[in-house]
């Protein structure tokens, strides 16, 4: 069983959806005993990145997403799913986040007077993907395949052979990372038709 | 890179798919989560539900909505209309919204868009534009002592505006100047503009493209064209001239006139980056 993580925050229905849709069960929980009996662990997100570790604090959930992930289990983290895993980000001011990444994560920051200066942001709608890094999720996931963005953040690992796939708004970005049974992507493959159920349907398929 | 998105909205009234002209007028047009399981496979790159069921009580109705339509599409979805406080947002997005449009409630309190921005994220509070061209410039002076409205569009006193904001589906003037108030929205945390013209809305002449680029030009943020798409030239001009993100249109695909294929194609041979999906 799939054990999707509730904080409170985000659009959790639309994930279990995506995963009944492929064929796996999926349950919305923020019972720790339910997640540390769950063969995978989701964590999804939206919204604002202190808010979320506040929530997580609150909800008495960051020991039990931390040990999932030492246990190995596989563990997908969806864009602030993503973020949080890091070291901190400068969203709203600075604040850490769970720190099993090292690296950070920053704005996007287009100059004015450039030629980037058209480039809004948040980063909303879907871009194509370049992959880096093969591994079991991606399975079937080519290289300029088209995933949904919506965010204004994007991390920096500082280990760079960690990142999965890359993105082009800008400049190339890191759209997605895989570390041992982490793999954590910022666009949502829940939003993302075909090409996001196929990556969930291959993430629960994982053993 | 990131392709240019066309965006099918439903008006949906007590449950049911309408699109009015002029915000008159209403049509029946379906059922909202088989419209929107069509726009799915057509491969349209958003979906959007306008909510203008008149009651605030009848809310659940478009909660049902949302709920029903997350089931059945893996795309995103944004829902707006009477949209007044942070459990309206919530329970939209629990029920798998991915965004939200606020239009009115914006107006009375600028800081309704701030605090849920904060709350829920810049990439999911849409700000909803009605603008209209204005030949008195003289309204928005005498508005402005108006005390609901802060900042300083308030002192910008002596500038003459050219569109604008309406409220309440269209129907109340607010004297507010709409490339202000896109600045504005911007600054309390709006991460994207919907922007319909009153003028073009339901006419069919094509989106007010001077509109659309002023706005776009004016803030950071995506901006969203609206109202008067008739065909998809019309489209490729709030891309190209009006400089839009995203474009958003009804009629034209909801009674079988374009598909969502075609306006891709006709796009793509123009030469704007679309994601290929025929």
């Amino acid at each position: 069983m799939i054990a999707i993580i509730d904080y409170g925050m985000g659009n959790l229905r639309s994930v279990q959806k995506g995963f009944e849709r492929v064929g796996h069960d999926a349950v919305v929980t923020r019972d720790p005993r339910r997640i540390a009996d769950a063969s995978h662990v989701v964590l999804p997100g939206v919204g604002a990145f202190k808010d979320c570790m506040e929530n997580l604090k609150n909800y008495n959930l960051l020991e039990p997403i931390c040990k999932a992930i030492e246990s190995g289990k596989p563990f997908l983290g969806i864009c602030l799913g993503l973020q949080i895993l890091f070291t901190e980000s400068e969203e709203f001011g600075r604040h850490r986040g769970l720190d099993l990444i090292k690296g950070k994560v920053v704005r996007f920051n287009f100059k004015l007077g450039n030629q980037d200066s058209q480039l809004k942001v948040p980063h909303i709608g879907w871009n194509d993907i370049r992959i880096k890094c093969r591994t079991p999720v991606l399975e079937g996931i080519d290289d300029g395949f088209f995933f949904y963005f919506v965010h204004s953040y994007y991390v920096i690992p500082e280990d760079e052979r960690m990142i999965a796939t890359t993105t082009s708004y800008g400049m190339n970005f890191t759209s997605s990372i895989c570390m041992e049974n982490i793999f954590a992507c910022q666009f949502h493959p829940e939003k993302s038709q075909e090409g996001g159920l196929k990556i969930l349907k291959n993430f629960g398929d994982l053993s | 890179m990131l392709t240019r998105r066309i965006i099918p909205c439903l008006d949906v009234k007590d449950g049911r798919v309408v699109k009015g002209v002029k915000f008159l007028n209403l049509r029946d047009a379906g059922d909202p989560v088989e419209i929107a399981e069509f726009y799915d496979k057509e491969g349209a790159d958003e979906i959007t539900f306008l909510d203008i069921t008149a009651s605030h009580e009848d809310r659940d109705i478009i909660i049902d909505v949302v709920y029903r339509t997350a089931e059945k599409v893996f795309m995103p979805l944004t829902v707006g209309g009477g949209i007044r406080t942070l459990d309206d947002i919530r329970n939209l997005l629990k029920a798998g919204a991915d965004k939200v449009s606020v239009n009115t409630a914006a107006v009375k309190d600028p800081d309704f868009v701030k605090r849920a921005s904060e709350r829920f994220g810049t990439q999911c509070i849409v700000v909803a534009i009605d603008a209209k061209k204005s030949q008195k410039s003289e309204v928005r002076s005498q508005k402005l002592e108006d005390k609901s409205l802060k900042s300083e569009i308030r002192n910008q006193k002596s500038e003459i505006y050219r569109w604008e904001v309406f409220t309440h589906g269209g129907r109340n003037p607010t004297g507010i100047d709409a490339v202000c108030w896109a600045k504005e929205m911007e600054e309390y945390g709006a991460g994207e503009i919907l922007l319909t013209s009153m003028d073009r809305d339901g006419t069919k002449d094509g989106y007010d493209i001077e509109l659309t680029k002023s706005i776009s030009e004016a803030v950071g943020i995506p901006v969203i064209a609206s109202g008067g798409a008739g065909n998809l030239q019309h489209l490729y001009e709030g891309f190209v001239e009006g400089k839009a993100d995203a474009v958003l249109a009804a009629s034209i695909f909801h009674y079988n006139e374009y598909t969502i294929k075609e306006a891709k194609r006709f796009l793509k041979d123009k030469g704007i980056n679309v994601r290929p999906n025929f």
